[in-house]
């Protein structure tokens, strides 16, 4: 196990310098410069300005000095944001991300586990009608109509939440279900149709046969089998959290990274971009590194490193 | 000898969407302490419903429409669901056809054979434990103590299907119900887990219904036999009546398309001609009627009540109505005739 998440830890390196490049390159294709919008600035101050944060240079320099600034964990400095380096900037505004986004993970999949659970052990009958529904609202409302809808209803005409607003708990209600929405409603599904499978099994029956009361069969028996596939879509769901975030953020004012990446590709910011784009990366493959090792936990047959028969 | 089990005019419907289906038509037995009786017949005809009535294991779209499972005198049908999970896997337990798909994949085994035992006794974890350890020797599982802490998927087949059977057993049951329990296993695992069965049998005394459609399998491990067609019985008697004395022709068909040591290597098997009858609407007369070449007018028109052959060996067939003309069954049926004469039995 341990030489396994070494040997993952290794791939992570190895893949986060790949995105590292590719951003770097793709980033400098982007039209216009940093200041392009600087008209006051003369062609001189234009000049000494570039040469101070090594723009003059070609690209391939560029390059090299990101890359070893990279390594001593320097992400440089951004253009726009009062000259703050990325590494802080990300600090500052990392924390209200992360909170609505682990919130939004955290609801969607055990709200979507338990609804998807309760549809396969009533099939047929209208609570499986119900969830089936939820799901499907879920996985089909865009979270940023979601926002606004919720916004609407609960913030400015019933005034339970705050309209925009990041102080306390209560604030982050809105954001965290708007974003919720779109896992609740992927895990239901598969939790539903792997369930459905899971409970026609002669498994199920045998633990059944054994004298298990059904509360029992479900909790020890089906639930864990059915939950195998539902922890594969968790690093692709993830992923949409976290750029359906981006928008989310804006539509709420919360001071999160989202908001940051979207401005500061508008106006080139460069260090930025490149440090948002590694730490996103880093993120995701962290999200993914702990799904497999969770499958591990979850399914004795992909028991890692061991190849699974002693 | 004590009857511990009765099953009484037993009728499941299943509702499909086709209509419903009528799979159960008036099942009649019972089973003694301490003998094994064996359902047989073909794909099909009910033998599986059947002793699943008896746990009420059944799917969700099935009803036992009438009838009466009677265990030590008490209807199991009238029970409710938590009245029968004190019966299931306690007094009656179930070992089922598939091994590769019997056991939870994600449950060490020896938790797997451990859970009757905790459900029903009063017992500690680490009591349980070792029980299941002795348990798992019982079946013939190599080393229990070290492999109870490993997963399905580390077993070979025929072990699983030992560990199927040792959680059937481990809390010693009264009743057995084995349904095809080595249909997928090669034919030698066949041997070693019959023979399994029958020195469990004698070790734990339990009584064994063992569902089959194999009957070299069932000369093997039965007392008693009861031949199935078309969700009803149509004979049953000892081993003995059933092989070497029987009187339905469904019975000859299948003993017929047995082979045997005397099969020619050059003769093609025997085959019973024709597909059993479409249960959404069951016939008026023997369901068998259409593919007998004995059938009669009779046969069509109205079901064959039970004729007694001798004390114990009942069969459903208007051949044996004293008004019916003789026949004379296939050579091969003749030839068991003399077999049982030799036995010393008197047969017609």
């Amino acid at each position: 196990m341990t030489k396994y998440i070494l040997k993952r830890i290794f791939y992570l390196f190895i893949t986060l310098f790949i995105i590292a490049s590719l951003t770097f390159f793709l980033m400098k294709m982007l039209p216009g410069t940093p200041f392009s919008n600087q008209n006051r600035m003369s062609p001189d101050q234009l000049k000494i300005v570039k040469a101070q944060y090594g723009l003059d240079q070609s690209v391939g320099v560029q390059y090299v000095r990101y890359m070893v600034g990279l390594l001593h964990g320097n992400l440089g400095t951004s253009f726009q944001f009062n000259n703050e380096p990325v590494t802080s900037l990300i600090g500052q505004r990392l924390a209200p991300s992360m909170q609505i986004g682990a919130q939004a993970m955290i609801v969607g999949t055990v709200l979507g586990i338990l609804l998807g659970a309760v549809a396969a052990i009533r099939k047929n009958t209208w609570a499986d009608t119900l969830a089936t529904f939820v799901s499907i609202l879920g996985l089909s409302i865009p979270s940023f109509v979601l926002a606004v809808l919720l916004q609407f209803y609960l913030a400015y005409k019933w005034r339970i939440f705050p309209v925009a607003l990041w102080d306390n708990f209560q604030s982050s209600i809105l954001p965290t279900l708007a974003l919720a929405a779109l896992p609740l409603g992927t895990v239901a599904r598969f939790m539903r149709t792997e369930m459905v499978d899971v409970m026609s099994s002669d498994y199920i029956e045998l633990a059944k046969s054994k004298g298990n009361s059904n509360w029992k069969v479900v909790t020890k028996h089906a639930l864990r089998n059915s939950l195998i596939p539902v922890v594969t879509i968790i690093g692709p769901m993830a992923v949409s959290v976290m750029t359906g975030s981006m928008v989310v953020e804006n539509i709420f004012s919360i001071p999160g990274i989202g908001e940051q990446f979207v401005k500061s590709i508008t106006t080139n910011d460069y260090p930025t971009i490149m440090g948002l784009t590694i730490f996103y990366s880093f993120l995701l493959i962290i999200v993914y590194l702990i799904v497999d090792i969770l499958y591990g936990l979850i399914d004795p047959r992909i028991r890692l490193g061991n190849g699974g028969k002693e | 000898m004590d009857k511990i089990l009765e099953v009484k005019d037993l009728h499941v419907d299943f509702d499909t969407y086709n209509g419903v289906v009528h799979a159960i038509r008036g099942v009649n037995f019972h089973l003694n302490a301490g003998e094994t009786l064996a359902i047989v017949g073909e794909s099909g005809s009910g033998k599986s419903i059947t002793v699943r009535s008896v746990l009420q294991l059944l799917a969700s779209n099935a009803t036992i429409s009438k009838g009466e499972v009677l265990y030590h005198g008490d209807d199991l049908l009238q029970k409710s669901d938590k009245e029968m999970d004190k019966i299931r896997g306690n007094k009656i337990s179930m070992i089922f056809q598939d091994p590769m798909t019997s056991l939870d994949p994600t449950m060490t085994i020896g938790k797997q054979v451990a859970e009757p035992l905790l459900i029903h006794n009063n017992v500690s974890k680490k009591d349980a434990l070792k029980r299941t350890e002795e348990v798992l020797r019982l079946v013939g599982i190599p080393n229990p103590a070290a492999r109870m802490n490993d997963y399905p998927h580390q077993f070979s087949g025929g072990q699983r299907q030992r560990i199927v059977i040792a959680i059937a057993i481990v809390d010693y049951p009264e009743i057995l119900i084995a349904d095809e329990p080595t249909t997928a296993l090669d034919v030698t695992v066949q041997a070693q887990i019959i023979d399994l069965l029958k020195e469990l049998q004698q070790k734990i005394g339990t009584s064994i219904i063992f569902i089959t459609h194999d009957l070299g399998v069932v000369a093997g491990i039965a007392d008693r036999v009861a031949v199935m067609y078309a969700g009803r019985f149509v004979e049953y008697g000892s081993v003995d009546d059933i092989f070497y004395n029987p009187q339905h022709p469904y019975t000859w068909g299948l003993l017929d398309s047995m082979p045997t040591l005397d099969t020619n290597e050059e003769a093609r098997l025997n085959s019973i001609p024709g597909t059993p009858p479409n249960l959404l609407n069951p016939p008026k007369g023997d369901a068998f009627a259409p593919r007998n070449a004995y059938a009669m007018q009779i046969d069509e028109e109205e079901q064959p009540p039970f004729f007694k052959v001798s004390k114990n060996h009942f069969a459903a067939t208007w051949l044996l109505h004293p008004d019916a003309p003789k026949v004379t069954p296939p050579a091969a049926i003749l030839k068991r005739y003399e077999k049982f004469q030799k036995l010393g039995g008197n047969a017609k």
